[in-house]
């Protein structure tokens, strides 16, 4: 009895073996908006669709849109990990907490959070260096105003927001040290109608140019209707503006989430820190059109030197609003500085929101 | 010419306000408190570009925006009259259940631009000077939002339907026991506030940004509720009111582009705390406040058998 009670153990385990090796890597994805949002959630979700092609039936992936960053963010994660799914991801800064929490309490789950600072064995972060697109779209505006007024539309003044103001006006200064930028707050990530009217304010008050770090692609549009050209956020908007945008920072996530998956099915997967830029395929730059072919050249040359290294967006010398010298000649801010960065470089006429 | 582009871009941020709250306050002067303007909005958004896109035609869009709110509000209707739910609670779910499911009629439609609907064109009155832009080159949606305010205007103070409507709102017992018909009266307002919120989200997808995307509505539904009270139930208060919340948002763009230092975040919630004012009125004024103030508000009616 004792004999036919160990082999039926024995099969068991030798079963659920053999159906964990052909039992697809489950990956869950928590969303902040919804996927139909055309910026930060819906570029998430063509990583998550772009693992389901490159891995077929080796993945199974689930994901949770508008979730909103508080308690529900938590029994969404924990649901997702009950469910056995062996990586979540969660995907806005807002979902630290919750996901801390959550990965405390299943070791054997993994999970990566996207933008915070939180860490643990089991719980990796990643982000994007969006500043460096910011740098190039920064001297492509400096050399194609004519008004030489470029109009910023921002959301709210955080290290991620102000981080994008400093590296594209150090990138407008390099080729036009005459540009000056009007700043827009909306106080909100995603309202089309504001973003519109602030659009059309900035025009009105002479911008030729507009910049947005708000996600929908309603700038855009106004840009195409108001005739001057426009830079795109996120995604490749150029649909809403063939003859207005210039190029746009896309996100891509696709290529940092195979590899995950990729090692979490080599049993290779560790928690790490990622925080990629454009050599990392993570910030993506779309076709430089609508521009001269010298312009053009210039974005391209900027683009390869930030990617090899050889140039920093965050070069030394660089002088806060009050005229101090904040990084000296041939120093660079240091990623620390950069992640709580809360100040304004010379030229920018606005008082930073506090 | 500054004026002229200011007034131009508030009249766009005014009209979807204007053309929700219309309908939610003649839904609430007969009574009923609907909380799904919000819902409405956005399902009459989606349903507006979907069919503008599919047709090419941007009229077929506007009236399918209006049924499509109207359809909702029938669902909001039938649980609120015939089955005598609590309003609020069915409202709150209705702005929940419209935001979800158009994002699901919207799913194809993400990503696509179209042009915004014709400004008409008046030959000679389109081109004065000063006022030309302003009065006699708009698009057809925001002629229509002033129409409809005079018309509500005229129903609801001059009509004799208007006056059935304002009996029900006010004492539902006693308009049942004069014989007026409560329920069917409640259904007709609903489906109005349906269809005026549908023409708001209407607006949103084809004139104010052409385009659909998930949550574009962007919270003017619950606007558009703060302004019928802000109004104190009366429509050309309420076109007012519209306007005035439009201005305040887009002024206080063009001073932060002009480098004026305003708090923005303040800026931001000045029409609620102009809302608030209304209510602190409203209540402390008494008897001239509450003239329009419909008293069965947000009251279910079961009739006696």
């Amino acid at each position: 009895m004792k004999r036919l009670m160990m082999a039926a153990a024995v099969l068991a385990l030798g079963l659920s073996a053999a159906s964990a090796q052909d039992e697809p890597t489950k990956v869950g994805f928590v969303y902040v908006g919804p996927v139909g949002d055309f910026g930060w959630s819906y570029q998430h979700d063509q990583g998550r669709l772009a693992l389901e092609e490159a891995f077929g039936d080796k993945v199974e992936t689930t994901y949770v849109e508008n979730v909103s960053e508080g308690p529900d963010a938590e029994r969404v994660i924990r649901q997702l990990a009950a469910d056995g799914n062996d990586l979540v991801f969660t995907t806005s800064f807002g979902f630290m907490n919750p996901t801390e929490k959550v990965a405390r309490r299943f070791p054997d789950v993994k999970f990566e959070h996207a933008t915070g600072y939180k860490r643990a064995d089991n719980l990796a972060t990643y982000a994007a260096r969006f500043y460096e697109g910011r740098y190039i779209i920064g001297k492509i505006a400096g050399r194609m105003t004519e008004t030489n007024t470029i109009g910023y539309i921002v959301s709210f003044p955080i290290p991620e927001v102000v981080r994008g103001i400093n590296a594209f006006m150090l990138g407008a200064q390099s080729v036009n040290p005459d540009i000056q930028v009007k700043i827009i707050w909306v106080n909100s990530w995603f309202d089309p109608g504001k973003e519109a009217d602030a659009a059309k304010a900035l025009i009105d008050q002479g911008a030729d140019i507009l910049v947005q770090h708000t996600d929908s692609p309603a700038p855009m549009q106004v840009a195409e209707q108001r005739g001057v050209y426009a830079f795109g956020q996120a995604s490749d908007m150029k649909e809403f503006g063939p003859n207005a945008q210039l190029t746009s920072i896309v996100d891509d996530w696709s290529q940092y989430y195979k590899e995950r998956v990729q090692a979490v099915m080599d049993g290779t997967w560790e928690s790490t820190d990622t925080w990629g830029g454009l050599d990392a395929g993570m910030v993506v730059m779309a076709e430089y059109r609508n521009m001269p072919d010298d312009v053009k050249q210039m974005a391209e040359e900027t683009e390869a030197a930030i990617r090899s290294g050889e140039l920093h967006p965050f070069a030394g010398p660089i002088t806060n609003q009050a005229g101090e010298v904040v990084v000296a000649e041939g120093e660079v801010v240091s990623d620390e500085d950069l992640l709580s960065m809360n100040w304004y470089v010379q030229g920018i006429d606005d008082k930073l929101p506090q | 010419m500054w004026a002229e582009a200011i007034i131009l871009t508030v009249i766009t941020a005014a009209t979807p306000l204007a053309l929700a709250a219309l309908g939610e306050l003649v839904t609430e002067r007969s009574g009923v408190l609907n909380l799904g303007v919000e819902g409405m909005m956005a399902v009459g958004a989606v349903t507006a570009f979907a069919v503008a896109v599919t047709t090419g035609s941007g009229a077929a869009g506007i009236l399918a925006g209006a049924m499509a709110g109207a359809a909702l509000s029938l669902i909001f209707a039938f649980l609120t009259i015939t089955l005598a739910t609590n309003q609020v609670a069915t409202g709150l779910a209705l702005t929940l259940f419209g935001l979800g499911i158009s994002g699901v009629i919207g799913d194809g439609f993400v990503g696509i631009s179209r042009p915004p609907l014709p400004q008409l064109e008046i030959p000679g009155l389109s081109d004065l000077p000063l006022v030309g832009r302003i009065l006699f080159r708009q698009d057809a949606m925001v002629y229509l939002s002033i129409a409809l305010t005079a018309g509500v205007w005229w129903f609801l103070s001059r009509s004799r339907q208007g006056l059935k409507l304002r009996a029900v709102g006010d004492s539902h017992a006693s308009a049942h026991a004069l014989g007026l018909n409560v329920m069917l009266t409640r259904y007709l307002a609903v489906m109005f506030g349906g269809a005026c919120a549908g023409l708001g989200g209407a607006y949103l997808s084809l004139a104010y940004t052409p385009m659909w995307i998930d949550d574009m509505t962007a919270g003017r539904g619950w606007i558009a509720l703060a302004l019928v009270v802000f109004a104190t139930w009366m429509p050309w208060r309420l076109l007012a009111g519209a306007y005035l919340f439009g201005a305040i948002t887009i002024l206080q763009f063009h001073a932060q582009g002009a480098g004026i230092g305003l708090p923005s975040q303040l800026m931001s919630s000045l029409p609620y705390l102009a809302t608030i004012v209304a209510l602190v009125l409203i209540s402390g004024r008494g008897r001239l406040a509450l003239r329009h103030t419909p008293l069965s508000l947000g009251k279910s009616f079961v009739p006696e058998r």
